[in-house]
């Protein structure tokens, strides 16, 4: 933590770096209460569950404090990633496609809910074609669901979409055995 | 000699139609997501993890071996035309390539940083191959106490000595630590950190928290970066082969680059940057073309760091299969497949698993020639994955993160926290924050803890265990040199400068 050569610069408070501090401190605070909650047998009173977690809460304490006093010194931001102004609508365009694939996976079925999430994030990141981006998206969501997860063995949540093709295929099947 | 031996066997597993088949894939599927940016092998891997339950342990880790290798080829392909370091190990990469790009010779930075992979990757695979039953007849002696201990050497080395601040590699890391303890403690049964919710009694999965670091943070991240200015792809101009002049300025960078950087990927410690640059700084200062040094691009200069590269890479293999120790993202991800296995990897995985891991190595050395044969004639296939637009390739990164994610219990549950890691990981990257400690921290803490109460109960609830124990002492002395050493020695050089009449503190 050495200070640079130069005082010319008096140091100003990094408020978003300051609320990151803050925050690790709620975290760690989360860590207290949640390993109080930790019943611990006599048994295992030398080193019990809860011996790992207050180190863990410890360290958090201390590092957090580093943080909050590196706030306090004006911040750690890299000059690039300052001069740079956020695109919140894009990133929360970005966010509402998550949140819509979220709230939609269990009624609409993975491949809905992925179509409608990739075409929001195209969008935000500057796409203005969102007929051509829903086709790739449910390419892209079909090729995921038949080839990737099928292939890992990994089952998703079928939707309407996905019941239609399966019934189609199975149907196909069936007519090529005769 | 013990060691050929089971090489031979190792290329009679690596060699049946099937393992090489997987090498082929993994290999493929490396080289292309190293090439994409905003895809990397520790998140690759992860979304594959499920294939564990699919197929005979060799065949998953050749695909993930050859998939870890291909990331290091595939991402010098971007550093050098793109001038976008997929991952911090080819950022030297492209401080030379992506000028000689510039200046019409991106062919051949690209065939010598191929042909420069292969030949470290060679020599790290050889050098993986007799130094790890080496260090396994070492790591036989060693207890719980000792393992402890070198599990806190690697945890500070891997976040506090390398990378840019000490104090925020180590949060990573202690963030890490908390997601690896949620769920049943193993040893009593007890559940910890759940806050009462009963799908976090089974623990964090680490395909979502790799998954919502690395994808979903990466997204949210380029998706606020709008504004910041866009790299050009230079188009590749010029031909593959590198002249008489080349070859002879390239050989040796190659050389001390693999001499540089399977040592220290193979320490405790891993990470490709310091190799990296430590054989940028070496090739710049022995150089006879110094002229060319951020310039028009020297050719040494993307030889010997990639040459590093490749060999830490081939490095890092060594603590992970022999101590159990992972020292990457990847790496920590890969032990987790073996988790999933049921396979303890440690000092008796060379013996008890020898198909494996010397199956694992023979298939090494093929990935390696598959690789450069994909990389160098195949090099326009490659180019081609560059010109996916942004948006479409983010937006399918997420499909693949919900299939992997969703896909492991079918609960929305699942998909919250990976967004909540997600912007989480939007954050660390914002504020400059390393993610791979919390990986290493989620996989590697548990088992640190494991060991901690092992050596705890043997010795009866004496914490001297750990520093009466010479080498246990030793190791954690040593952690504490790499914790503490630099701040004291920037303070001494502080004071040095400012005079002892100054007295810092006043600040």
């Amino acid at each position: 933590m050495s200070t640079s050569d130069q005082q010319a610069p008096p140091p100003r408070l990094a408020v978003p770096e300051l609320l990151i501090g803050i925050g690790l401190l709620a975290c760690a605070a989360a860590v207290a209460w949640q390993t109080l909650a930790i019943p611990v047998s006599p048994l295992y009173s030398k080193v019990g569950p809860t011996v790992f977690p207050y180190i863990t809460m410890t360290g958090m304490v201390i590092l957090s404090l580093l943080l909050i006093l590196a706030a306090l010194r004006g911040g750690w931001q890299p000059e690039e990633e300052k001069e740079t102004p956020t695109d919140w609508k894009a990133m929360g365009i970005v966010a509402a496609g998550l949140v819509a694939n979220l709230v939609l996976i269990r009624p609409l079925g993975f491949t809905a809910a992925s179509v409608i999430m990739f075409v929001l994030i195209c969008h935000g990141f500057g796409s203005r074609r969102p007929l051509r981006d829903a086709l790739l998206g449910l390419i892209l969501a079909l090729a995921a669901y038949f080839g990737f997860a099928r292939a890992l063995g990994v089952n998703i949540g079928a939707g309407f979409i996905e019941n239609q093709l399966n019934a189609a295929i199975n149907a196909i099947i069936a007519m090529v055995r005769g | 000699m013990e060691t050929l031996n089971q090489l031979a066997h190792g290329f009679s597993i690596a060699f049946t139609p099937v393992n090489l088949m997987w090498c082929l894939v993994g290999t493929t599927l490396g080289t292309a997501i190293g090439v994409l940016p905003g895809l990397g092998p520790a998140l690759t891997i992860a979304l594959l993890l499920p294939i564990t339950y699919q197929v005979a342990p060799e065949a998953s880790f050749i695909l993930f071996a050859g998939i870890y290798y291909g990331a290091m080829y595939g991402g010098s392909t971007t550093s050098i035309l793109l001038n976008t370091p997929g991952e911090s190990a080819t950022i030297v990469t492209a401080l030379e390539g992506n000028r000689m790009a510039r200046s019409g010779r991106g062919g051949a930075a690209l065939a010598t940083s191929a042909i420069g992979s292969f030949v470290a990757g060679t020599l790290g695979t050889l050098g993986v191959a007799f130094l790890a039953p080496v260090v396994v007849k070492f790591a036989l002696s060693f207890g719980p106490a000792e393992y402890f201990s070198l599990m806190v050497l690697a945890f500070i080395t891997v976040s506090a000595v390398l990378g840019s601040s000490s104090v925020r590699g180590l949060t990573s890391l202690f963030a890490g630590f908390v997601i690896g303890m949620i769920g049943v403690d193993l040893q009593t049964g007890q559940p910890r950190f759940t806050f009462g919710i009963g799908e976090l009694l089974d623990g964090v999965d680490v395909i979502i928290v790799a998954v919502g670091l690395f994808a979903v943070g990466e997204t949210l991240y380029m998706a606020s970066r709008r504004y910041a200015g866009k790299d050009e792809i230079v188009p590749l101009k010029g031909s593959l082969y590198m002249t008489a002049a080349e070859w002879g300025r390239s050989w040796k960078a190659w050389l001390r680059g693999a001499a540089i950087g399977f040592p220290i990927g193979a320490m405790p410690a891993g990470g490709a940057e310091i190799p990296t640059f430590l054989s940028y700084a070496i090739e710049k200062k022995l150089s006879k073309h110094k002229d060319e040094f951020g310039t028009v691009g020297a050719i040494e200069g993307v030889a010997g760091p990639e040459a590093a590269n490749n060999a830490s890479a081939a490095g890092v293999l060594v603590p992970m299969l022999t101590l159990g120790l992972p020292t990457s993202a990847t790496a920590a991800i890969m032990l987790s497949a073996f988790q999933s296995y049921g396979i303890n990897p440690g000092p008796l995985l060379l013996t008890t698993q020898a198909n494996l891991v010397w199956g694992l190595i023979a298939s090494l050395f093929i990935a390696n020639v598959i690789l450069v044969v994909l990389n160098l004639p195949l090099i326009g296939l490659w180019v081609r994955l560059l010109k996916i637009p942004a948006p479409q390739l983010y937006a399918g990164i997420l499909v693949f993160a919900t299939v992997g994610t969703y896909g492991i219990s079918q609960s929305p549950i699942d998909l919250v926290i990976l967004y909540l890691l997600g912007a989480a990981g939007f954050l660390m990257r914002r504020f400059d924050f390393p993610t791979a400690p919390v990986i290493i921290g989620m996989i590697l803490g548990p088992l640190a803890e494991t060991q901690f109460r092992r050596a705890m109960t043997i010795s009866n609830g004496d914490w001297s265990v750990f520093y009466t124990h010479k080498l246990s002492l030793t190791l954690l002395t040593l952690a504490f040199i790499g914790l503490a050493g630099p701040h004291i020695w920037a303070y001494i050089e502080h004071r040095r400068r400012r005079g002892p009449e100054h007295v810092p503190g006043d600040a």
